[in-house]
């Protein structure tokens, strides 16, 4: 693959630059996630988790059941703090 | 791994990662960091990334400011893009009793020679945002010089730096046992095998406590479960934290442009639940749309939780144990150990390095509480 294709397109993430951070010894989901912003726009890694995985698994030979996708934080879909919020009761 | 170091830091958090770096920048370079997960796993990496020095007692506000100084210049100093920004903290008053703290906490705070002033509603208005909704807001107190980072970033940068100096981090690895023989530290047992050092600290976070209990040491820290959320990325519109206590809210928007965000829950138990709550959703997303009614069509993309590790003085533990030779805390950080460990851990370093520290950190020695009189810090959000 070319260093330059976007592997999350909510982040703009490349592909060198996953590969980059895999060889600087971050080898999880988690650490990616937290480093280059991987898997944290809107879709909230639905688009790119498992392309994702699979890079780390093909760079760290590991195999890919292995590789753990990031803990799915809620709410699972976006919603607007006016929704959340809901009526005001004071 | 290594079988012995000259020292052994366990917790690979912004403070075990900064005592690193500042013990080797000192020379101490067979250094040892065990972190059980990945750096940052823990209250760092779920923290608000907020640099306040507008505190109410001596210690955390000369920690701060003295953090803010070594902040200023930390990112060339590591060599690395830690989204450093100085867009100050409006912190906002509702009651009588924060008006009146308020008075006292800015007279300390100018007397250490912090730059802070006090804002009327309107001041708020036309000189830190627009948006600000300051319904019922009595003042505010002002410090154009408290900042944010990235928390990730931070401590990213400090471990690569430590590891630059010829630190050694071990990810994956958790301590399991404090060994002491005859009063003195004598190393740290991990599944990996034992490494043997004179000098171990536990900056443990909110584990700190069953860590220091595999010593025989009793640490009177707390840890209780705090909330946190975030939105979308909006177009810059806020540079300041804006926090209140008596309102209970903290939030900012970072560099990446998300407003970050959250507060803590007084009926919190405690323990070591790290789950996010529906109900903290739903009064965190109200007290938003309260006081910035622009953010109502705003989308929150996540939530989640992390844990505060809180003394009885919300103040950190710092330094030497009693009755353990060796063995160092640099815990206890009750909610703002992010802002203060540059400081910190460098003061620690100092202590472990056998030089004097430059500030007292005597004071911040667990035994404190043993008298029953010490002052709370009640700038806690
Ligand atoms: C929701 C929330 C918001 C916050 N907001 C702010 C803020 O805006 N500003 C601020 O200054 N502070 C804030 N804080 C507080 C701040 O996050 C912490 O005080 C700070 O990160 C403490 O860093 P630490 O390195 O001591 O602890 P941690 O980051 O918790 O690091 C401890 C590390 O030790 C590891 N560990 C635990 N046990 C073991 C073991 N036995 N062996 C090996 N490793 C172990 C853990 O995995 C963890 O990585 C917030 C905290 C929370 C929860
Ligand atoms: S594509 Fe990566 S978070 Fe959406």
């Amino acid at each position: 693959m070319k260093d330059d294709v976007v592997i999350c397109r909510c982040e703009d993430v490349t592909y060198g630059e996953i590969v980059r951070a895999i060889e600087s010894g971050l080898t999880t989901t988690e650490e990616l996630k937290r480093v280059l912003r991987c898997g944290m726009g809107p879709c909230q890694g639905r688009t790119c988790s498992r392309l994702i995985a699979r890079i780390i698994a093909e760079k760290t030979g590991r195999d890919i059941e292995e590789v753990a996708y990031p803990v799915v934080r809620p709410p699972t879909r976006p919603t607007e703090i006016g929704i959340l919020a809901g009526d005001d009761e004071k | 791994m290594r079988s012995s170091a000259e020292c052994v830091i366990i917790g690979g958090g912004v403070v075990g990662t900064a005592v690193a770096y500042y013990l080797a920048k000192r020379g101490m370079r067979d250094v040892v960091v065990l972190e059980r997960d990945f750096l940052a796993s823990g209250a760092t990496g779920r923290c608000g990334g907020g640099i306040r020095q507008q505190w109410s007692t001596e210690p955390n506000t000369r920690l701060a400011i003295e953090s803010v100084r070594i902040w200023k210049t930390l990112e060339d100093e590591l060599d690395a893009d830690i989204e450093f920004l100085q867009g100050g903290y409006l912190v906002l008053a509702y009651t009588d009793d924060d008006v009146a703290q308020f008075e006292k906490n800015v007279g300390l705070q100018r007397g250490l020679g912090l730059a802070v002033e006090t804002l009327s509603p309107e001041e708020i208005l036309t000189e830190v945002t627009p948006h600000l909704n300051t319904e019922g807001v009595r003042m505010a107190t002002w410090c154009a010089e408290d900042a944010s980072a990235n928390p990730f970033l931070t401590t990213q940068a400090y471990a690569d730096a430590a590891r630059r100096l010829g630190v050694e981090i071990e990810l994956w690895t958790p301590a399991c046992r404090i060994i002491v023989e005859g009063g003195r530290v004598a190393g740290v047992e991990t599944p990996r095998g034992k490494i043997s050092s004179p000098f171990v600290v536990n900056a443990a976070g909110g584990h700190s406590v069953p860590l220091a209990r595999t010593a025989g040491v009793e640490l009177p820290v707390t840890p209780y479960r705090r909330e946190i959320l975030v939105s979308e990325p909006l177009e810059r519109f806020l540079d300041p934290m804006i926090i209140s206590f008596s309102y209970g809210v903290y939030f900012r928007q970072t560099k990446h442009g998300a407003v970050i965000g959250g507060f803590a829950d007084p009926d919190a138990p405690e323990g070591f639940d790290e789950s996010s709550s529906l109900a903290f959703l739903v009064s965190m997303t109200k007290k938003l749309r309260h006081l910035m009614p622009i953010l109502a069509p705003v989308k929150i993309v996540r939530q989640w939780a992390g844990l505060y590790d809180v003394t009885p003085d919300a103040q950190p533990i710092l330094g030497a144990t009693d009755g353990v030779e060796g063995l160092f805390q640099a815990n206890g950080f009750s909610g703002h150990g992010f802002m203060i460990a540059p400081k910190v851990a460098e003061l620690l370093a100092q202590a472990i390095a056998g030089e004097e520290p430059e500030l007292d950190i005597e004071r911040l020695n667990a035994r404190r509480f043993e008298g029953g009189d010490f002052t709370q810090d009640r700038s806690v959000v």
